[in-house]
């Protein structure tokens, strides 16, 4: 078996920022899996700005801001990257294994960090009933589908949810040409970023329906209409205040949650940016789920740090 | 034009099992389906469930087709190379009433000729089936209850056949049906069919195809089923397939064990008047959840990763197998409820017969080739196994499915065993199945549809026609070429 001094899973910006932080740090030894065709993980399909204020004091897109860290890591001799290459065990003696086309390989490492990410949710983790049809989205994949693959998902939108990734989606349809045709928030407010209501929503004319929610969805092979209602201040329905909008799509921008599906399959707890299982850590919004990115960097370069002290004590 | 000795109606469980059995013989077979691929309607909304025959009532056929079925699933199973699991069932009781009904039911199931009954008591139940309500008093053990899954079933029923000399039309819905004496003329938007024979497999339309030859005796009343998929981290939840007792029209809420892994609760009894009315409600979802915790109290709504609606083809209170006096060739098969999945070989035997007797003559082929090869499922095989597989293709350690782990090799394959849609990939591979719906896996998987079939990625459905994932290609528009992934 293959043995490394710290293997981290994940080459997004969590991933990036603590392998080379540990780097910094003195480790030598480092792999980071990544499963992608290339590093930088959900910055690469964030092509709007804002992104590095608080790090790097300077408005970045995405991509940019990934690129910093990509190249970072590639001046660093000790880290190797291994793209295309996904973690499917990871045990508590710190035995990572993953496949990667032509191999599946399995690495004992004397540290671990776990930087996956987190995904989004779901409609069906929201419960809107209905039918199935095509035309529902979850915003990230709608994000990828138009700003990597240059494909529209659909023309007359409704987003549910008034978080910063709903927002922005928003915004990147109507700028595609696409009408939203609403923004539909359970909560009494924004979740999202004041400036992003303004750049997003105000700047555009989207209406947004605040304390409202989307009670059903039709349409049989492709998205119709949804019915959307006001809820009180329990989040019950209020009757009587039920309206339909048509729509060909429907975006689902409702949160995210952590992928710690490995951790957790390893029966390790997660205890801060540590675990239960000493040498074993966790970055990034796979950790928690920040606001934004210049926050996962931040964490990420801290458990770098963690890695690093734990590899010397440990020597 | 051709003339086919048989036409099938209808590409579920029952059209494709009757399809396989038939190619057996030397015949002229079609299959036609209405939809873009087999198993996209009444069966893709199966549980899975291979029923031992209890709950069901005396003297009824379909009492003894489901014995006879969970006999003959276990070999067609093994030729077909699709996983059967024996996990067996529990049927719960609460208190001493239940009790007592619970040996009813293992007589009258005793009568059908079901083995290995038992019932068994609070200590044996608290051993072999923990996270159970530990208010229930006793079960009806019925070991030769199993799992499989209902598409895989499906699909290798019809490859085989296909393999075997039958020829499946998908897209191919009957719009009319002519007696031209002695023959039958099959109207379909694909084209004319002739046959000599034609059976009904159509599940919720059976009626309707039934009455194009002025054969009105039955009626199909669809009757909605709602069902919850679990994270496959629950696997565990239940050792067994557990049933609270049944009502006069259904089993009741369940916890079913998939072959998957997942565990899935439901299904909701609900008498509905349209066919295509597959919306799922919040009312649905609150039954099932308080019925289903009725069992296993520690079930969590937030461990929900998805859920359907399927529509029960059901005409009274029994299956409806049987030629018609007014047209003697023309076979219904219709009412084809649960248990439908597990004696659906059985109605494929029966079937034959009734045809023959109506004087068709089932002449053995020289060969019949009943084996299928295995689909192979990463996620079900051992590590070991795994490196086998990638030195033999690489492509098997290109993962694009994550929550499924789903390879690249496996979509590929699927597609050329008849994948046309992204959920004919889904049911095949589980790929977009997981907790993730797809979020990460969706534009791959669209590529390699497009790129085995030929076609641009505008074109990619979901389900057939009216379902396509995108309106507009902008690069391609702008002349560019997309991204390589």
């Amino acid at each position: 078996m293959v043995t490394r001094e710290l293997v981290i899973v994940g080459g997004g910006p969590a991933g990036m920022a603590a392998a080379v932080s540990a780097h910094e740090n003195g480790i030598k030894d480092i792999l980071l899996i990544e499963r992608d065709q290339y590093l930088g993980g959900i910055l690469n399909q964030c092509i709007h700005t804002g992104f590095g204020l608080s790090y790097f004091k300077e408005i970045l897109t995405g991509p940019e801001y990934a690129g910093r860290f990509i190249n970072k890591v590639k001046d660093m001799p000790g880290i190797e990257v291994s793209l295309k290459s996904i973690a499917v065990k990871l045990t508590k003696d710190r035995i990572v294994t993953f496949l990667k086309p032509g191999k599946i390989e399995t690495v004992k490492a004397k540290a671990v960090i776990m930087a996956t990410g987190c995904r989004e949710k779901t409609r069906e983790m929201v419960h809107i009933s209905g039918t199935r049809p095509a035309g529902i989205f979850s915003a990230g994949l709608a994000q990828k589908l138009i700003n990597i693959e240059g494909l529209l998902p659909g023309k007359e939108v409704v987003v549910v949810g008034s978080g910063d990734i709903g927002l922005i989606m928003a915004r990147r349809f109507v700028l595609e040409g696409a009408k939203v045709k609403a923004i539909v928030e359970i909560q009494k407010e924004t979740r999202g970023l004041l400036r992003n209501m303004a750049q997003c929503v105000e700047d555009f004319d989207i209406p947004v329906y605040f304390s409202h929610k989307i009670s059903r969805i039709y349409g049989k092979d492709r998205v119709e209409k949804v019915s959307v209602i006001r809820v009180d201040d329990n989040f019950n329905e209020v009757f009587g205040s039920l309206f339909e909008i048509t729509c060909d799509t429907i975006l689902m921008a409702v949160g995210l949650i952590p992928e710690n599906e490995l951790i957790e399959a390893a029966g390790v707890r997660i205890e801060e940016n540590k675990t239960s299982a000493p040498g074993i850590f966790v970055c990034g919004n796979s950790f928690k789920v920040y606001d934004i990115v210049d926050s996962v960097t931040e964490d990420s370069i801290n458990t770098g740090k963690l890695a690093a002290n734990f590899l010397r004590q440990n020597e | 034009m051709k003339l086919y000795d048989v036409v099938i109606i209808g590409a579920g469980v029952v059209g494709t099992s009757i399809a396989r059995e038939l190619s057996r013989y030397k015949l002229d077979i079609a299959l036609l389906e209405k939809e873009e691929e087999p198993a996209f309607g009444v069966s893709k909304s199966n549980s899975g469930i291979i029923h031992p025959g209890t709950q069901n009532p005396a003297g009824s056929i379909k009492g003894r087709l489901c014995v006879q079925g969970n006999l003959l699933v276990r070999k067609i199973s093994k030729e077909l190379n699709v996983d059967f699991k024996e996990v067996g069932e529990l049927i719960i009781a609460f208190n001493q009433e239940e009790t007592r009904e619970l040996l009813q039911l293992k007589k009258e199931a005793e009568a059908l000729g079901v083995s290995g009954l038992k019932i068994v008591d609070k200590i044996w139940l608290r051993e072999n089936e923990p996270n159970l309500n530990i208010e229930a008093v006793a079960a009806l053990y019925a070991p030769t209850a199993g799992i499989i899954s209902p598409y895989r079933m499906v699909y290798s029923l019809a490859e085989n056949a296909v393999r075997n000399g039958v020829e499946i039309f998908t897209e191919a819905e009957v719009e009319n049906i002519i007696h031209t004496k002695p023959e039958f003329e099959i109207i379909t938007p694909r084209s004319l069919f002739k046959a000599r024979y034609v059976i009904n497999c159509a599940g919720l339309f059976a009626d309707d195809i039934s009455k194009m030859l002025g054969i009105d005796g039955f009626k199909i009343k669809p009757r909605k089923g709602e069902e919850f998929i679990l994270d496959k981290k629950k696997e565990n939840l239940a050792r067994h397939l557990i049933f609270p007792l049944p009502s006069k029209t259904s089993k009741g809420v369940l916890i079913i064990k998939t072959a998957d892994g997942n565990p899935m609760i439901g299904p909701t009894a609900e008498e509905v008047e349209d066919k295509e009315d597959l919306s799922t409600s919040e009312a649905g979802l609150d039954k099932v959840l308080v019925s289903a915790r009725r069992l296993i109290p520690s079930i969590n709504d937030k461990d929900i990763i998805a859920y359907f609606a399927g529509l029960r083809p059901v005409s009274g209170h029994d299956f409806i197998i049987r030629h018609e006096d007014k047209a003697p060739a023309f076979i219904n098969v219709a009412g084809i409820q649960s248990p439908g999945l597990t004696a659906s070989p059985a109605i494929a035997l029966l079937v034959c017969n009734i045809i023959r007797k109506n004087g068709l003559t089932l002449k053995k082929k020289f060969i019949f080739h009943a084996h299928c090869k295995k689909t192979m499922q990463l996620f079900a095989v051992p590590f070991s196994k795994t490196k086998k597989l990638i030195k033999k293709d690489a492509s098997y350690g290109d993962i694009v499915c994550r929550c499924e782990m789903v390879s690249a090799k496996e979509i590929r394959d699927a597609v050329k065993l008849g994948a046309r849609t992204m959920d004919g990939i889904k049911f095949r591979t589980r790929a977009q199945a997981g907790r993730c719906h797809g979020s990460f896996c969706t534009t791959r998987i669209m590529k390699i549809l497009a790129e085995e079939r030929k076609l641009p990625l505008m074109v990619i459905t979901k389900r057939g026609k009216g379902s396509e994932i995108v309106k507009e290609d902008r690069f391609h528009l702008r002349g560019g070429t997309g991204s390589t992934l």
